[in-house]
């Protein structure tokens, strides 16, 4: 059943879509291209602290996912998740805050890199257990389906949570109960230093879910209008009763697995291939093109970014650290209610 | 008052909280159709239909984390384990994630869930369904277990952890399902964290829980015969643990036996006697002795099995141990 979508559907969607809102997707896109290279610094400079994983080259994942979600629907990523929290519309203040450990970041500094929570925006995480979220997007799922809501579930993971047990498991019962959840497995060619090809006895990952009665498509992820006509097809199936779905997008992590990784395992030709297709530059010249954007845009969304992402730090500098009580705040909601 | 068996406690139980809360619901596997591994869901395919009663496949990981995502997005999930051995595929579930989304996200997402299992000794079952795994749980901040031993506390404890915020690891004992006792009429709930004192005593204090309450009950009898006077004490919630109780107990009776089924190492009676001697240590009279099961996997064979597993004889012997010289 995998579909491929392509060139043809993007250039219908360049035309579609307002002006603004290709705009803000490639704000978003910057944005987060920005934000994780500052993040990166301050790793370095060991204000950051733990493991910290960086989603710079996936940005046309989950802004074109984002992108067709209304405010009422759920999403939940990986330990690699701070361009989904942004794309979600989380506060990019309070996001650097809780990297930086501080008790104005979005989950009071108890969370960290890894795990982003924002229940105003229905995104539930942040979970570093590989294949360990997908039981949970399916449970979601279920109360969208039990409240008979036309709500989504947007689930991210990598290509490695494939080959978890909790993958097919989650995947098994959504089929079967045809559950609202749109599984997005971002493909980025390597799960820490393992290629995919070392991984997966089917390296064609979408084909991986043919056995679960879901419908599956395969999509470039460096192409952020092809991402975001499939999204768009998904949303449609699940609020129509037709969910689950699964997308495999096939994207590229620019930098090693963490900040602690220099990623030996491939070869710099590797990552400049990649590069070339930058997603963020073929939206950009796609826009120019077109006339949609000129470059006084690029410049002042450029400057707009870079001046947003210094109130980040500014603002988490400034935060204080959690106070000594909260070590034992929110272990059990019976005690805080 | 009513006599029921404990199964049929559970069950008024999970009636009860669905006929009050929609947000109720009962998955698992066996728990619709065939109603129940151990019958306890009897009759609630029939009276709320598939939407609430959801059998699902063996998956229990699955089961787990679902229970865990519907709880987020705002229902009251019960979820079964056919028995706590085949929960160990779902532990990651339990202890990486329901007992870990309300302090990693700041207090924004707390996880009202709760995993029901047939747990304890079996007869004759071997090595793999004949299993204590409460320690594993009690260790994990963020979880709650719960123990019962009669059939009013499983009713009233059972509807307590339906309505708890929190992730709640709720085991019941196999082999005392059928077991009738007295069940208060209507609306009653029994609260978690506090623990019962089943008989009072002056000379000695049991503590235990679960199945191994009635072995120390019964001990209790029989050693009153010889003039000791017993006080069990029946800790029905083991996280939070109700610290108190037992402690106050054992500074009026100066000597204590901590009793569990399950395997010594680690076990729940390691943690009461550390418990004791930081908190009562001047007001022992006498070391405080253990019973637990014996240290290996459960045998098959009648007579090994029967070695194994602690009970009534156990507990006679350690009180006697505890007092003696008196
Ligand atoms: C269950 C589990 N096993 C191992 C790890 C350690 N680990 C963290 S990320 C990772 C690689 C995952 O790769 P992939 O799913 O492709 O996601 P990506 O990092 O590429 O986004 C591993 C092995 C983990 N966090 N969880
Ligand atoms: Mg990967």
């Amino acid at each position: 059943m995998a579909i491929t979508r392509s060139g043809a559907h993007t250039v219908e969607l360049l035309d579609k879509l307002p002006r603004e809102e290709h705009l803000e997707m490639y704000r978003m896109m910057v944005l987060i291209r920005r934000f994780e290279e500052m993040a990166g610094k301050k790793y370095m400079e060991a204000v950051i602290g733990g493991f910290c994983h960086l989603y710079i080259g996936q940005e046309a994942v989950c802004v074109g996912i984002q992108s067709v979600l209304r405010p009422d629907d759920y999403a939940m990523g990986t330990y690699r998740e701070h361009g989904q929290a942004l794309a979600a519309g989380m506060d990019a203040r309070a996001i650097m805050a809780e990297l930086f450990g501080k008790a104005t970041g979005v989950s009071k500094g108890k969370g960290g890199s890894m795990h982003l929570f924002d229940k105003s925006r229905n995104f539930m995480g942040g979970d570093a257990i590989v294949g360990g979220h997908l039981p949970i997007a399916a449970g979601v799922g279920l109360s969208i389906k039990y409240r008979a809501a036309d709500q989504v579930c947007v689930c991210y993971f990598g290509d490695g949570a494939v080959n978890e047990g909790a993958f097919h498991e989650a995947l098994n019962i959504s089929g079967l109960w045809k559950l609202p959840v749109i599984y997005v497995c971002e493909n980025n060619l390597y799960g820490m230093g393992t290629q995919v090809t070392r991984a997966s006895a089917v390296p064609d990952l979408s084909r991986r879910v043919s056995g679960y009665g879901i419908e599956s498509a395969h999509v470039d992820g460096m192409d952020l209008l092809a991402v975001r006509n499939l999204a768009e097809v998904a949303v449609r199936e699940c609020r129509n009763g037709n969910g689950p779905y699964f997308i495999e997008a096939k994207t590229y992590r620019y930098r090693g697995h963490s900040m602690a990784d220099p990623a030996t395992y491939r070869s710099k030709d590797e990552v400049e291939e990649w590069r070339v297709r930058d997603p963020i530059n073929l939206f950009e010249r796609q826009l120019l093109d077109k006339g949609l954007m000129k470059d006084a845009d690029v410049q002042r969304i450029s400057s707009e970014v870079d001046q947003l992402v210094d109130e980040c730090v500014q603002f988490a500098e400034e935060s204080p650290a959690p106070s000594p009580d909260a070590l034992y705040e929110y272990v059990y909601a019976s005690e805080e209610i | 008052m009513p006599t029921m068996s404990i199964k049929q406690a559970l069950n008024e139980a999970l009636r009860e909280e669905m006929r009050a809360d929609p947000d109720v619901f009962i998955m698992g596997e066996e728990v619709a159709e065939y109603q129940g591994a151990y019958k306890v869901t009897e009759g609630l395919l029939a009276e709320f239909g598939s939407k609430r009663v959801i059998d699902t496949p063996i998956s229990e990981e699955v089961i787990v984390g679902a229970g865990v995502g519907a709880a987020m997005a705002g229902l009251k999930p019960v979820v079964e384990m056919m028995t706590i051995n085949f929960a160990l595929l779902a532990l990651d579930q339990i202890v990486n994630h329901a007992a870990k989304y309300y302090y990693m996200s700041g207090g924004q997402y707390n996880i009202p869930l709760v995993v029901r299992a047939a747990s304890g000794v079996g007869l004759q079952l071997g090595a793999q369904h004949s299993q204590n795994f409460e320690s594993w749980f009690v260790h994990v901040p963020g979880l709650k277990v719960v123990l019962p031993a009669t059939s009013r506390d499983a009713k009233g404890l059972l509807k307590s952890a339906i309505r708890d915020p929190d992730p709640v690891i709720f085991l019941e004992h196999e082999l005392i399902y059928l077991n009738k006792s007295e069940v208060p009429d209507g609306d009653f709930t029994v609260p978690l964290g506090v623990a019962d004192v089943k008989r009072e005593g002056t000379d000695v204090t049991i503590i235990t829980y679960s199945r191994m309450v009635l072995f120390a009950l019964k001990a209790a009898e029989r050693l009153a015969k010889e003039g000791i006077s017993v006080e069990v004490i029946d800790l029905r919630t083991l996280r939070p643990l109700d610290t108190r109780t037992v402690i106050d107990s054992v500074k009026k009776t100066h000597r204590a036996v901590v009793a569990e089924e399950d395997w010594p190492m680690c076990g729940m009676g390691a943690e009461l006697i550390a418990q004791i001697q930081q908190e009562a240590f001047d007001y022992l009279d006498a070391p405080v002795e253990r019973v637990s099961g014996v240290d290996v996997p459960m045998p098959y064979a009648k007579n090994l099995e029967k070695m194994a597993v602690p009970g009534e004889e156990e507990l006679y012997s350690a009180v006697k141990r505890v007092m003696q010289g008196v």
